[in-house]
């Protein structure tokens, strides 16, 4: 009964307020006022002042921060929805999304062997700059993955488990390691454009690879030169989406400075780092999958930096062809002599 | 329980500014953080208006909801207050605050914000209620002595009101029914969504 009363009473008052603001209006509101400076700014209503500004209300204030001259900015709910459930969706189903079809196809295809076995020979794939750049960008997104997914995901999973202070402290920790790591991650995304742009634009070769689905399905082999298409295609996804997670991050460090210089830039600065950070991160799950548990032979390619022969002939056999035709593979050893029916 | 609320009357705010200095010296806010301030709309223009703004302590507040650590919490009053020892200075609550509330020692490069501050409607934080340390952090708890948040309290011409949310808004709705005008509950709809100012 009692809680019928209140209800009553809140929604008289509702109506009420809402006729004071029908009779507040009316004045302002009159037609021939309208006529005359249809430009100028409506009279204070709330409701008034955001379908004219669409958004915000904004005004004067007399202290020295300009942005607490932002009154109202109901995009803030916005941003409350999309962090809340939108990008946790949208991670949630990317990662979780990968692993299971990562999980199936390792059910499926097994660990892809060298169909002629190794060869006990081996060729250099990727030399020591090489192997820098790649595990200077590889190790700090490791760290920079994990410490964005706990402030992502951490409230949801870790919190309860490390509780509030302990949570606190490593997710402090982690902020600092994510700021900081920034810088090597970006000069590895840079240090790799460079090294490897030049095998990692489109050819003919790669309408060949997709046409054979890459192997992946079924146990063709398509030819391929240093990079294949799928290789093509992480190089472009980590490039690219590397340097827009560098530039959002960064807008994130220096807030209010750069591009984002108002609330609406910095909500899509974090919103775009965080959807393309998820994105990321669950294609180079695919990435690591490839690259270690799901083929043999690939890993040394960036480990010890040479590959097996026949592992090289199967899966890039233009690149070997390449090499051994003049590379510096055929070339017989500084120290060597000939000998014998030389 | 109350929901305690605020509401400013803008047909009566004067912008004398009072609350904005109350409230820094109630709680020695450090310089530079504004837990309340007052915006003029259509300055100098016909409809101009001041309303004194600060944390509106929200129903589903978005600070709450985009904070990673969960330092935030609401209290049976419907106060929405923080711990300064959980947060880590992300300075996200920042970009989720339909009303700029929330406030940092610092700029913010590399992150080095500090702890958040922002209005606590007079009612301290986790600490035990009056204590030093949760003076030092917060400032002081006048709901825990009984008394309303000062900056409404010691408001001269009544614009502000601070107290349980049916009672201030029953008290809007009948100066707007004697006068003949107002010009709505400000920031309420995207506070509360519950009540329709217009």
């Amino acid at each position: 009964m009692k809680g019928i009363t209140t209800r009553l009473r809140a929604a008289v008052v509702a109506v009420m307020l809402g006729l004071g603001i029908g009779l507040a209006a009316a004045p302002w509101t009159a037609p021939e006022a309208r006529a005359q400076a249809p430009a100028a700014p409506p009279a204070a209503s709330e409701q008034m002042l955001f379908n004219y500004l669409q958004g915000d209300v904004r005004g004067r204030v007399t202290i020295p921060d300009q942005r607490a001259a932002t009154l109202i900015q109901p995009a803030g709910r916005e941003f409350q929805a999309f962090w809340r459930s939108t990008m946790k969706w949208i991670g949630g189903i990317a990662i979780g999304g990968m692993l299971v079809v990562l999980a199936i196809f390792y059910f499926v295809r097994g660990t892809i062997r060298i169909s002629a076995g190794p060869s006990g020979r081996t060729i250099q794939r990727f030399n020591g700059v090489e192997r820098f750049a790649h595990w200077l960008t590889a190790s700090t997104f490791i760290v920079l993955g994990i410490t964005g997914l706990n402030i992502t995901f951490g409230r949801e999973l870790l919190l309860p488990i490390l509780g509030p202070e302990a949570f606190t402290a490593w997710s402090e920790l982690g902020k600092v390691a994510h700021n900081f790591l920034s810088f090597p991650f970006t000069l590895g995304i840079a240090l790799m454009l460079v090294i490897w742009i030049k095998d990692n634009l489109p050819s003919r070769v790669d309408a060949q690879w997709f046409a054979q689905g890459g192997g992946l399905i079924g146990s063709a082999h398509p030819p391929a030169r240093k990079f294949n298409a799928g290789q093509k295609i992480i190089f472009w996804t980590v490039v690219l989406g590397g340097a827009a997670i560098a530039v959002t991050g960064y807008i994130m460090m220096f807030p209010f400075q750069f591009w984002a210089t108002d609330v609406r830039g910095m909500q899509l600065a974090i919103q775009l780092h965080g959807i393309i950070s998820l994105v990321l991160i669950a294609i180079i799950l695919a990435h690591i999958y490839i690259g270690s548990l799901g083929m043999e032979g690939a890993f040394a390619a960036m480990g010890s930096g040479r590959v097996d022969l026949n592992w090289a002939k199967e899966h890039h056999s233009l690149w070997v062809e390449e090499m051994m035709s003049g590379g510096r593979e055929a070339a017989a050893p500084s120290g060597a002599r000939g000998a014998g029916a030389d | 329980m109350a929901r305690m609320k605020f509401l400013c009357d803008a047909d009566r705010c004067i912008e004398c500014n009072a609350c904005v200095t109350a409230c820094k010296n109630e709680h020695e806010v450090p310089w530079g953080i504004n837990r309340r301030r007052v915006v003029t709309i259509n300055d100098g223009k016909p409809g101009e208006r001041s309303i004194s703004m600060a944390c509106m302590h929200c129903t589903d507040a978005p600070c709450a909801a985009v904070c990673p650590v969960d330092c935030f919490y609401t209290t049976a009053d419907g106060v929405v207050l923080h711990s300064k020892d959980l947060c880590i200075g992300c300075g996200y609550c920042f970009y989720a605050c339909p009303f700029g509330a929330p406030q940092y020692p610092r700029l913010g490069n590399f992150g080095s914000r500090g702890k958040m501050d922002k209005c606590t409607y007079c009612a301290g934080g986790p600490e035990a209620d009056s204590t030093p340390a949760e003076y030092a952090k917060y400032g002081s708890n006048r709901l825990a002595e009984g008394k309303l948040p000062i900056c409404a309290e010691m408001c001269s011409t009544k614009a502000l009101l601070a107290g349980d949310g049916d009672i201030i808004a029953q008290i809007y709705a009948e100066r707007v029914t004697t006068r003949g005008y107002g010009s709505g509950a400000w920031g309420w709809r995207t506070a509360y969504k519950d009540m329709v100012a217009g």
